[in-house]
């Protein structure tokens, strides 16, 4: 499993109901109800991602999360996870609101984009970043809302939302060194969050 | 993909007697009940590799293959046979025809003992329970404890909701496609349409026109038809139809049949007379009427809760008989249970009728979320 993922799975306690905005293949939710003990609900809109969850035998729902999350009641499950999607979604905040009704608890993980590399490549070169955690040229990456850990933590604020834990990221998606705490916005490549309203 | 069965055998079996009848949601007792069925594929030794297909309003047992005529397949032969997405090499494949049809299992044109005549209208109302009550009463005779699946189209569909609220846990997998836990305003008006027609028709006697010589015949072709356009999408009939004249490059001008489109329902309207009883019409139609799946929230939590069977629901784009919002209430209902459930929708411009046609997106999603429960099988 992706060294972020396991990041995120370590912040889901063992048992709970998840959902999972944008599974992918199912990597999370295989690990989460097979090891963990959950009962994982899918959601993901790439048709091939789709199939790839039924043959690992996934439930998944096909739909489009920016279009909100309809076939979801409010409070029906434990913990709603949004890993590495954010940026890629076109409504960040109306996200974040959905998955913060139909879920107690969320899950958000994202690159970020204060990290001092991206700094870097920006001040130095003058062109848009492309690094491990952000793979694409400016024209062709899903990242339409990147952002930096001040920037999610703003939103979050205005929201309402309360951040219960915050866990860095390095390069790789594994946890940061501890020494990232001191400067997080400038140190960690990304970050997870656990938020609750 | 795949290829066709060939031939195969319609069985009966009579499955509830006079003195052990049948007891419907009614109260009414019903016996004898007799069920026509058709299986295909071998049954393992552990018989964990059943699948149950439940038919719709006007289908019947004979779901694939053929009888005597090798290009009259059965209702459902794309979906089913050997490679197909119900792999008949791997799968034991059953299909009955419903309680209250006219296909060889009892319904109001069977013989009411109490009378030595055609039931008509003193045959009782059904419910769908009742239907899942004589599918399980099949599955039981023929050694089935836990299906494999159960699948089905529209009233197919309901079916397989209902039989995994009645008995959670049975089916390893329900697939429900374009149906509904319980029909819109919309839905029972076109159903009731086609009742007028049925009942208005002064052939119909009250329901008792069997051995008369002559039966709702007008009434029924009419319903057919009408219910046969909601099957289709305006896409669907435009490409098929357009504005063409039938047989003639101009128009007629007059009351006959001209446009193509109205050929092809004078067509579909007269080719069901000959396989449908017009009171089963009656009977099927309002069991679908009077559906409601959540109707009750305590059955529905209790049987949902902790339920182990995997739910596929799908619907199609273009269909307007059970459009979407049919099929993402049902998902909407199973989630907030707890259900693990699968849904999409199918790009498809054929409509409602898109479940009995060759969609290669739809058929790969069966294919897939049935080789999944096989591999899971002995849970």
């Amino acid at each position: 499993m992706r060294p972020d993922l396991a990041v995120v799975a370590s912040m889901v306690p063992g048992g709970s109901r998840v959902l999972d905005l944008g599974c992918g293949d199912g990597d999370l939710l295989a690990e989460l109800i097979g090891v963990q003990g959950c009962r994982g609900q899918g959601v993901e809109v790439s048709p091939d991602a789709f199939h790839a969850c039924i043959a690992r035998g996934i439930p998944v729902v096909q739909a489009d999360i920016d279009a909100g999350l309809p076939d979801f009641d409010d409070a029906s499950f434990d913990v709603v996870v949004l890993s590495q999607t954010l940026q890629a979604t076109r409504h960040p905040a109306r996200v974040l609101r959905e998955m913060m009704r139909v879920g107690r608890v969320g899950v958000v993980s994202f690159p970020n984009f204060g990290h001092w590399r991206v700094r870097a490549y920006l001040g130095a070169r003058g062109r848009m970043p492309v690094s491990r955690s952000l793979p694409y040229p400016w024209h062709e990456t899903p990242n339409i809302h990147l952002c930096t850990l001040r920037d999610f933590e703003d939103l979050a604020a205005a929201e309402g939302l309360r951040i219960g834990e915050r866990r860095l990221l390095d390069l790789d998606g594994g946890a940061a060194p501890r020494r990232a705490e001191r400067r997080p916005n400038l140190l960690a490549a990304g970050a997870a969050y656990l938020l609750t309203r | 993909m795949g290829a066709s069965l060939g031939r195969v055998e319609t069985q009966r079996v009579v499955l509830f007697t006079a003195e052990r009848p049948l007891t419907l949601d009614s109260g009414a007792t019903l016996g004898p009940v007799e069920v026509a069925f058709e299986t295909y594929g071998t049954l393992d030794e552990d018989r964990a590799n059943a699948v149950f297909v439940c038919h719709a309003l006007t289908g019947d047992a004979h779901a694939a293959g053929h009888h005597d005529d090798p290009s009259r397949k059965g209702w459902w032969d794309t979906i089913i046979g050997p490679g197909r997405p119900l792999d008949t090499d791997r799968l034991f494949v059953v299909c009955a025809n419903l309680l209250g049809g006219c296909q060889g299992t009892t319904g109001p044109s069977s013989i009411d003992p109490a009378t030595g005549r055609p039931y008509g209208l003193r045959f009782p109302l059904m419910t769908v329970r009742d239907l899942v009550r004589v599918h399980r009463a099949l599955t039981a005779h023929l050694g089935i404890e836990r299906p494999l699946a159960a699948i089905g189209g529209s009233l197919g569909g309901m079916q397989v909701l209902q039989w995994a609220l009645d008995a959670p846990d049975e089916l390893g997998a329900a697939l429900i496609i374009c149906a509904s836990s319980r029909l819109s305003a919309q839905n029972i008006a076109f159903s009731a349409v086609a009742r007028e027609s049925i009942m208005g028709d002064p052939d119909f006697r009250g329901g008792d026109y069997y051995g008369n010589g002559s039966a709702p015949d007008r009434g029924l072709s009419v319903a057919r038809m009408l219910a046969h356009i909601t099957y289709l999408s305006e896409e669907s009939m435009r490409r098929k139809f357009g504005r063409r004249i039938q047989d003639a490059d101009v128009p007629r001008f007059g009351f006959d049949v001209d446009f193509q489109v109205e050929s092809y329902l004078q067509y579909q309207g007269a080719a069901f007379l000959k396989r449908f009883d017009a009171n089963s019409y009656l009977y099927l139609s309002r069991v679908m009427d009077y559906f409601d799946a959540f109707a009750d929230p305590a059955v529905t939590t209790r049987a949902l809760e902790r339920t182990a069977t995997r739910f596929l629901v799908m619907s199609f784009d273009s269909d307007w008989r059970f459009d979407t919002s049919h099929s993402r209430e049902i998902v909407r209902t199973l989630a907030a249970h707890g259900a693990q459930v699968t849904f999409r929708e199918i790009e498809s411009p054929y409509g409602h009728d898109s479940f009995l046609l060759q969609v290669p997106e739809y058929h790969r999603t069966v294919a897939g979320f049935l080789d999944r429960a096989f591999r899971e099988r002995s849970r």
